[in-house]
């Protein structure tokens, strides 16, 4: 069986580079590892018998050959470079990563107000006391075992730091870079702690500049302190050979705000696992998420939002259009806690389907145990309305310019979502590039033509 | 007494009222499961060498599985060697009119208020009544026989028309489905048997009623229901069961084949005994229900009322197999007390044009579970294909759990498939409303339950619509949110 051999190569992966994986990352992150790599022992890869996975097949993925590296890398980037391509380009901020690795010189940005940019690596070094309250608290490797796995590998990421009532002037745009000829197989780490009262603007970007097959397996672990507010959006605009799963943990105290949106224009596989968990009374949470996807594109997006008490809402509206031979999947779960009164909840899917060869899987789930609550959730899957389609036609918009139009009106309610209004023009700019099919093609360079 | 009165006092009855065993002289084959026991099951029968294969196959085919528990359910550990496999009531002989019926089964049958006898016969719905495993008596027979409709046991099926049930048993639902048809297979004692030949429409509605008697017995009835082209029938299915401290174990299977143009409405009031209120005893409902739309313009029509059981396992699917066939799929489940549900529906959409509807009501309450899992499937081929899914879930009191697991798979660019559901619990303002009116708040209850699942209880014949609003008025009482 494949999935045997994939399993036990990632085994023999951790066995025969614990030794440099340990050398190169400080104790607080070193204790967590041998329990997580033995519960990913125990799960291995999940595969499509899996519940949650039952829509994704990893087993392409992880069969192919990547390199591997547990020692620091050096990677030079010349930042003039950068925005030439199809970063998303603001007023911001930028933190860049390699292969999910740290590759600014200076390793610990600090900002007014003492909110903390650094490497994943050095901080738990300068900061065992944050990292001891909050590192590997609010994943679960029992029931997400590439989380364990990430935990077992993990050496270096982000690590951003919010203290009490701090704010920053701009947002924060961390850019993964993947710049290298050969493939690579990358596990990030990302640690975001918001201290109460504090307000943080987040962009992640994971872009590719070269060609060569990726893996990353990141996870990232936020605390949303008491009111405390968070916006945090992901652009995912990679190439077609570059295949990135996610998972992400909030954990939300009283009365915070996680305002998020994912937008996967470009990649291979993509699979974002969201985990929301509703700690305290008050909290808010709203998730958007876009996918455009075409060719052999999959993406899958995976929410669960616990809503362990009173008094909480959550939202969240995901939708995809596939083209070609795409497949997506979404699958939503909100828990209502027994002791969750009051709560609202609301989870819609749309999905639009272009062709016959593109395959759509969606499971809004609700798993309700407290009674006065005020839960919902749709699904749909079609096509293009077609009496806009006539309406417009009818007025001389010629076929192919009606098309863009639904299909952008459709995309742009997750869209406008955004708060900061630079990344809102920046991914409506994108997502109409995309949907005309010019974003295989860059504007500035080639580096994406060879996958167009 | 008015009408009125008559349900209040039938409502604040909150026992089970079915509750009673008929003290019948029963014979069964011990407990346990063996090769042998499904050897001597087949050889009691009488049965062909054919299907005596059959159920070695199933047999073989479940000793080799174990039960997944996929279900947001609770099953307790069943232990299959303590259930007795086959059980009949004696004296077994032909019978021909109801004077012949022994007359403690007669009884039985009036206490459940089936027409069997002469009077209700009049009623017009012939019943095949099922009690513990064996097929008791078939009204109407020769009636149905005139225009060539078949309604018999299917024992009695295997005997007459072996051709027809070689040729469609099986064929919706494979004995390796799953672990509960498997088992069904290898040991199912008897069931209905229903065929309506082509441009037929019958001239009344089928009934069967399943009722377990003995004690430790479980029930594998099986039914089978063939319509041939541009035929109709309207098949109702009734169960209860009487109080008893052990669970007892239901796997039934039933399997409908529907030709080119022909329609088939199956309608449920399942009312397996549920437990009593800390959920000791009730039956474990474990039914595979498939029925398939195989030709053009053929129509399945589901609906059912689900508020029996200590566990509810239950999923009626339809396969749309022919081009421009439809699939209706209407349920109420009610969970109280104890009791866990995870029930829904599968539309499979593989011709062209073909539809299906989803409207599904679950109501829990008290310490009851309740979910809903469905799956939307559309092929490739199944070009302009449409689904449209309603479920709501209503809880009352906070110590009950609602779900909804709705599966959407879609594989065609034509096909719209929409899903709606809400999670909610009756309001103070309606009851408030009502109270103000002079209506206690536990008639008031009721109203609104009845009035929510209103959607589904339409689409049931006459008589079970009556029996059902009263069950789940009865099923709600002193449930108060």
């Amino acid at each position: 069986m494949k999935i045997d051999k994939i399993n036990k190569d990632l085994q023999a992966l951790y066995s025969t580079n614990i030794k440099d994986i340990n050398d190169y990352s400080s104790p607080i992150i070193n204790k967590y590892r041998e329990s997580a790599f033995k519960e990913f022992k125990k799960a291995g890869v999940p595969t499509k018998y899996n519940e949650d996975y039952k829509y994704t097949d990893l087993i392409p993925t992880f069969e192919k050959d990547y390199n591997v590296t547990f020692k620091p890398i050096d990677v030079q980037i010349k930042t003039e470079n950068l925005f030439k391509c199809d970063v998303v380009r603001l007023d911001a901020d930028v933190t860049l990563l390699s292969r999910g690795r740290y590759i600014e010189e200076q390793k610990i940005k600090e900002f007014p107000k003492g909110v903390i940019i650094a490497s994943f690596n050095e901080a738990s070094k300068k900061y065992p006391e944050i990292f001891e309250k909050h590192y590997a608290k609010y994943g679960n490797t029992k029931n997400n075992s590439l989380y364990a796995l990430n935990t077992a590998l993990a050496q270096d990421g982000i690590f951003i730091y919010f203290p009490k009532n701090s704010y920053t002037e701009k947002p924060l745009q961390i850019i993964n870079l993947l710049v290298d000829e050969k493939g690579f197989f990358y596990n990030t780490r990302n640690l975001i702690v918001i201290e109460e009262n504090a307000q943080a603007n987040i962009i992640f970007c994971d872009d590719s500049l070269s060609t060569g097959e990726f893996l990353g397996n990141t996870a990232t672990e936020i605390y949303v302190g008491k009111n405390a507010k968070l916006n945090f959006y992901k652009i995912q605009n990679e190439h077609n050979e570059s295949n990135n799963i996610s998972s992400t943990y909030i954990y939300q105290d009283k009365d915070s705000v996680f305002h998020a949106g994912v937008y996967s224009l470009l990649g291979g596989l993509i699979r974002n696992n969201f985990d929301i968990n509703l700690a305290e009374e008050g909290c808010e949470s709203d998730l958007f998420g876009l996918s455009l996807i075409d060719k052999k594109q999959h993406t899958a997006n995976f929410v669960h939002v616990n809503h362990s008490k009173s008094h909480c809402n959550s939202n969240q509206l995901f939708k995809t259009i596939l083209d070609d031979k795409a497949t997506g999947a979404f699958s939503g779960k909100v828990y209502v806690a027994k002791d969750a009164q009051q709560t609202n909840a609301n989870q819609t899917n749309r999905n639009i389907l272009l062709t016959d060869d593109a395959k759509m899987s969606t499971k809004p789930q609700l798993i309700i145990y407290a009674d006065d609550v005020k839960c919902s959730h749709g699904a749909t899957v079609g096509q293009l309305d077609e009496d806009a389609m006539f309406y417009m036609r009818a007025r001389g918009i010629r076929k192919k310019e009606a098309k863009m139009l639904l299909m952008y009106a459709f995309a742009n309610e997750c869209i406008s979502a955004v708060k900061i209004d630079a990344l809102r023009e920046n991914i409506q700019d994108l997502a109409q590039r995309r949907l005309n099919g010019e974003l295989s093609l860059c504007r500035n360079c080639s580096a994406r033509v060879v996958n167009a | 007494m008015k009408e009125e009165d008559k349900i209040i006092q039938e409502v604040t009855e909150n026992e089970y009222k079915y509750g009673f065993t008929s003290d019948f002289n029963n014979e069964d084959l011990g407990k346990g499961i063996n090769e042998n026991i499904v050897r001597l099951i087949s050889a009691k029968k009488g049965e062909p060498e054919w299907l005596l294969e059959y159920r070695l196959k199933a047999f073989r085919y479940w000793e080799e599985q174990k039960m997944k528990n996929w279900a947001h359910l609770n099953i307790p550990d069943i232990n299959y060697q303590d259930i007795i496999y086959y059980s009949e009531p004696k004296p077994k002989k032909k019978l021909e009119s109801m004077d012949e019926v022994d007359p403690e089964l007669r009884e039985t049958f009036e206490k459940l208020g089936i027409p069997l006898d002469e009077q209700k016969i009049l009623s017009g719905v012939a019943v095949d009544a099922v009690i513990d495993s064996v097929s008791v008596k078939t009204t109407f027979r020769e009636k149905l026989a005139e225009l060539g409709v078949i309604f018999c046991s299917f024992s009695e099926a295997v005997k007459d028309y072996p051709d027809l049930v070689k040729k469609y048993l099986g064929s919706v639902v494979p004995y390796n489905d799953n672990y509960f048809s498997a088992l069904n297979s290898a040991v199912f004692s008897d069931g209905s048997f229903v065929y309506i030949p082509k441009g037929v429409r019958s001239p009344m509605e089928l009934s069967s009623y399943f009722r377990i008697n003995a004690e430790n017995t479980g029930q594998f009835e099986r039914t089978l229901i063939v319509a041939d082209e541009a035929s109709y029938v309207s098949y109702l299915e009734g169960c209860t069961a009487p109080q008893r401290d052990e669970n007892q174990l239901h796997a039934a299977v039933v399997e409908i084949y529907i030709h080119t143009d022909a329609e088939v409405k199956y309608s449920t009031v399942q009312n397996w005994y549920p437990g009593n209120k800390e959920g000791k005893g009730g039956i474990f409902n474990f039914v595979t229900k498939r029925g398939i739309c195989h030709g053009e313009n053929s129509k399945l029509s589901w609906t059912q009322v689900e508020t029996g059981s200590a566990i509810t396992w239950k999923y009626p699917s339809t396969i749309l197999k022919g081009d421009n066939s439809t699939a209706e799929f209407f349920s109420v489940a009610v969970t109280n007390n104890h009791q866990q549900a995870d029930t829904g529906t599968k539309m499979i959409h593989l011709g062209k044009n073909t539809k299906s509807t989803i409207i599904s009501k679950g109501i829990s309450a008290g310490k009851s579970n309740n979910s809903y899992r469905g799956l939307v499937k559309v092929g490739k081929k199944a070009e302009n294909a449409r689904n449209f899914s309603q479920c709501d879930s209503l809880l009352m009191g906070s110590e009950c759990g609602a779900h909804t697991y709705p599966y959407i798979e879609i594989d065609n660019n034509s096909a719209i498939a929409e899903h709606e559901a809400t999670t909610s619990k009756i309001s103070e303002d309606q009851i408030f409303y009502c109270n103000q009116r002079g209506i206690p708040t536990d008639d008031a209850i009721g109203l609104i339950v009845n009035g929510y699942a209103k959607e589904v209880l339409n689409k049931l014949p006459m008589e079970f619509a009556v029996e059902a609003q009263k069950l789940l008025q009865i099923s709600l009482e002193g449930s108060v949110g």
